[in-house]
């Protein structure tokens, strides 16, 4: 068993090199192509020449916020599923991208961000997704007791009942506004703020670290909830933080880029094929698994049809969805099982 | 070593158990029997803190069980329940997770001492050569072998049993309660365990406590618990308590029907 730790010091090892390599790769191409030797001359020698521009104003923030967000997506994926022992659970299965998604609506259709500026729609869409999960959260407390079952019901009704109302809003909302909403919804990583783009960042390795004094609790968590407790776990108490770090990691990515699917659902899987059930190797790689899996994917984005931009939900959806199912298929593989 | 005094508790509102008084002294092995129904599980989960009493109380060495935080329990209460683990572990890695109850507070990995540990208790209940197999992959009787090498893990004085042998062949039926046997006698375990089979009762417990509709019937050893006149008041059955002859504890036979139609035309 000794083993076992080298043997996640080089899962890590792997997927930190795997971050810088695709933050390379994703720093070199674009519509305007940048090879590599440019890229370090231009990082030493720190003049304003137009590869400069482009690599710092442009690239390098997008990858930090894909970064960010896949990281913040990818672990708020495991950390539900974990807790809900349900592998089919993702980040947006509790309505939290809904309560988001109504918020960022609102804030369109009544022009609040001609007011009170374009940061508006970020702390909107935040306050709706915080406003579900904590309407979920105290709807599934029973006696001081969180029911899991009961708050995994409620999220999806709240999700269907906050598309809904999306729909609604859309309806009755005008043309201008109806394109901003779409637009919002399909999700994006282009974002001007680089004060958010560091944000997110920080929150994301916050909620890494948090959600690493749980890991052992999760590991518990998986023989049931009252296995977790004979082996003295303080189930509530872990249930609770887990949920409020994952509804956090959620609602700030949401709100800040869209809806973007299929991370949250796929990579914690992929990593639990790769190197086990076991979340204190989880947790990180999921987090640098999905930090990985959503460079790629914009970068995929920005570079298939240039100078058109696609939405990076539409790559992420069908290169996750796509080589999901060919695992799975191929290597006949329990959907639980490593 | 453990006490329940005036217990009380049940779920949403239904009482369930009423008035228990039990006494589990320390190194002894005792049962807990019953009908279906009569509470057994429920006085179970109740002493492992999964439930909380409406009334009475539970000491644990003279404290109460409320008072103890959830990781020192976990260090002096061991519970081998019937859930079905996750299947994917490892059987080691499920070994393993017994040892939560001693991580301090960052600690991440388990130490040299944890991994010593799960091996004994591996070796103890014969499943270290399975270790890196699938608990999903091993069969019944040596899947509660891992489930009593992960309580053992725990390194605990009272080790808590819900029907160990249920779904076990006999082989394994004496293979688990000879092994509980052998760790009370050696290892100075106190086992608190529930059982169905009143005859495997009989044969391995020092004192047995008979739980009927929610209250403790009888308790005392085998001998005074186990004769016709109770367990047919209980059980509303007609049995035949005898004497078995390598052991000399009470054996209870059961009748069947045909036979009670065939004694009433004798009669």
């Amino acid at each position: 068993m000794r083993s076992r730790t080298y043997q996640w010091a080089v899962w890590l090892l792997f997927f930190i090199a795997a971050v810088i390599t695709v933050s390379c790769f994703s720093l070199s191409v674009g519509s305007f192509f940048i090879p590599f030797k440019n890229i370090v001359a231009a990082i030493l020698h720190r003049k304003s020449c137009a590869e400069h521009v482009i690599l710092f104003d442009v690239r390098l923030p997008r990858i930090l916020l894909a970064f960010a967000i896949g990281g913040s997506l990818a672990l708020s994926g495991v950390i539900l599923q974990g807790v809900f022992r349900n592998p089919l659970v993702e980040p947006y299965t509790l309505g939290i991208s809904g309560g988001a998604a109504i918020g960022v609506c609102l804030n369109i259709v009544f022009h609040l961000n001609r007011w009170f500026g374009i940061l508006s729609l970020p702390v909107c869409g935040f306050l709706g997704a915080l406003f579900v999960a904590a309407f979920v959260y105290s709807l599934s407390v029973k006696k001081g007791v969180l029911k899991i079952q009961g708050l995994l019901l409620t999220g999806v009704m709240i999700s269907f009942i906050s598309s809904s109302l999306i729909m609604l809003i859309m309806a009755v909302s005008r043309a201008e506004d109806l394109h901003g909403i779409v637009f919002w919804i399909m999700g994006s990583l282009e974002e001007p703020n680089n004060a958010l783009i560091l944000l997110s960042l920080g929150v994301s390795i916050v909620g890494l670290i948090l959600s690493y004094l749980f890991c052992i609790s999760l590991n518990a968590l998986a023989l049931g909830e009252e296995e977790a407790m004979h082996l003295g776990v303080n189930v509530e108490r872990s249930k609770r933080f887990l949920f409020i770090i994952a509804s956090l990691l959620t609602g700030f990515s949401v709100s800040i880029v869209g809806i973007i699917g299929f991370v949250g659902l796929v990579i914690p899987h992929c990593m639990r094929m790769l190197v086990g059930r076991d979340h204190r190797i989880l947790l990180g790689s999921s987090f640098l698994g999905g930090a990985v899996f959503l460079i790629i994917c914009d970068t995929l984005a920005r570079t298939i049809i240039t100078p058109v931009e696609l939405p990076v939900g539409v790559i992420t959806g069908l290169v996750g969805g796509s080589a999901f199912v060919y695992v799975l298929t191929r290597k006949q593989i329990p959907l639980k099982g490593k | 070593m453990l006490c329940i005094r005036g217990l009380g508790c049940g779920y949403y509102g239904r009482q369930i158990l009423w008035d228990i008084n039990l006494e589990v002294p320390a190194k002894e092995i005792v049962g807990i029997i019953g009908p279906n129904g009569s509470g057994k599980t429920t006085l179970l989960r109740t002493i492992s803190r999964l439930l909380k009493p409406k009334e009475g109380s539970i000491h644990l060495d003279g404290k109460d069980i409320w008072q103890i935080k959830c990781g020192e329990l976990a260090r002096k209460i061991a519970v081998v329940s019937q859930g079905s683990p996750e299947e994917t572990l490892t059987v080691e890695e499920f070994v393993l997770l017994g040892r939560i109850p001693y991580f301090e507070g960052l600690q991440f990995l388990e130490t040299n001492h944890d991994f010593e540990v799960a091996k004994e208790c591996m070796a103890l209940t014969d499943v270290l050569r399975l270790k890196d197999r699938p608990i999903g992959r091993i069969s019944g009787g040596e899947r509660q072998l891992a489930l009593i090498a992960r309580a053992l893990t725990q390194e605990p004085a009272l080790l808590l049993l819900d029907e160990p042998t249920t779904y076990l062949d006999i082989a394994h039926q004496v293979g688990i309660l000879d092994l509980i046997k052998r760790l009370n006698r050696k290892m100075g375990l106190t086992v608190l365990m529930v059982l169905h089979d009143l005859n495997l009762a009989s044969e391995y417990c020092d004192r047995i406590a008979l739980l009927s509709e929610g209250r403790v019937h009888i308790q005392g050893t085998p001998q005074e618990v186990l004769n016709y006149k109770v367990i047919e008041e209980v059980y509303k059955t007609v049995v035949v308590v005898e004497k078995n002859p390598v052991s000399s504890k009470p054996y209870v036979l059961l009748v069947s029907e045909d036979e009670r139609e065939k004694r009433k035309k004798k009669l």
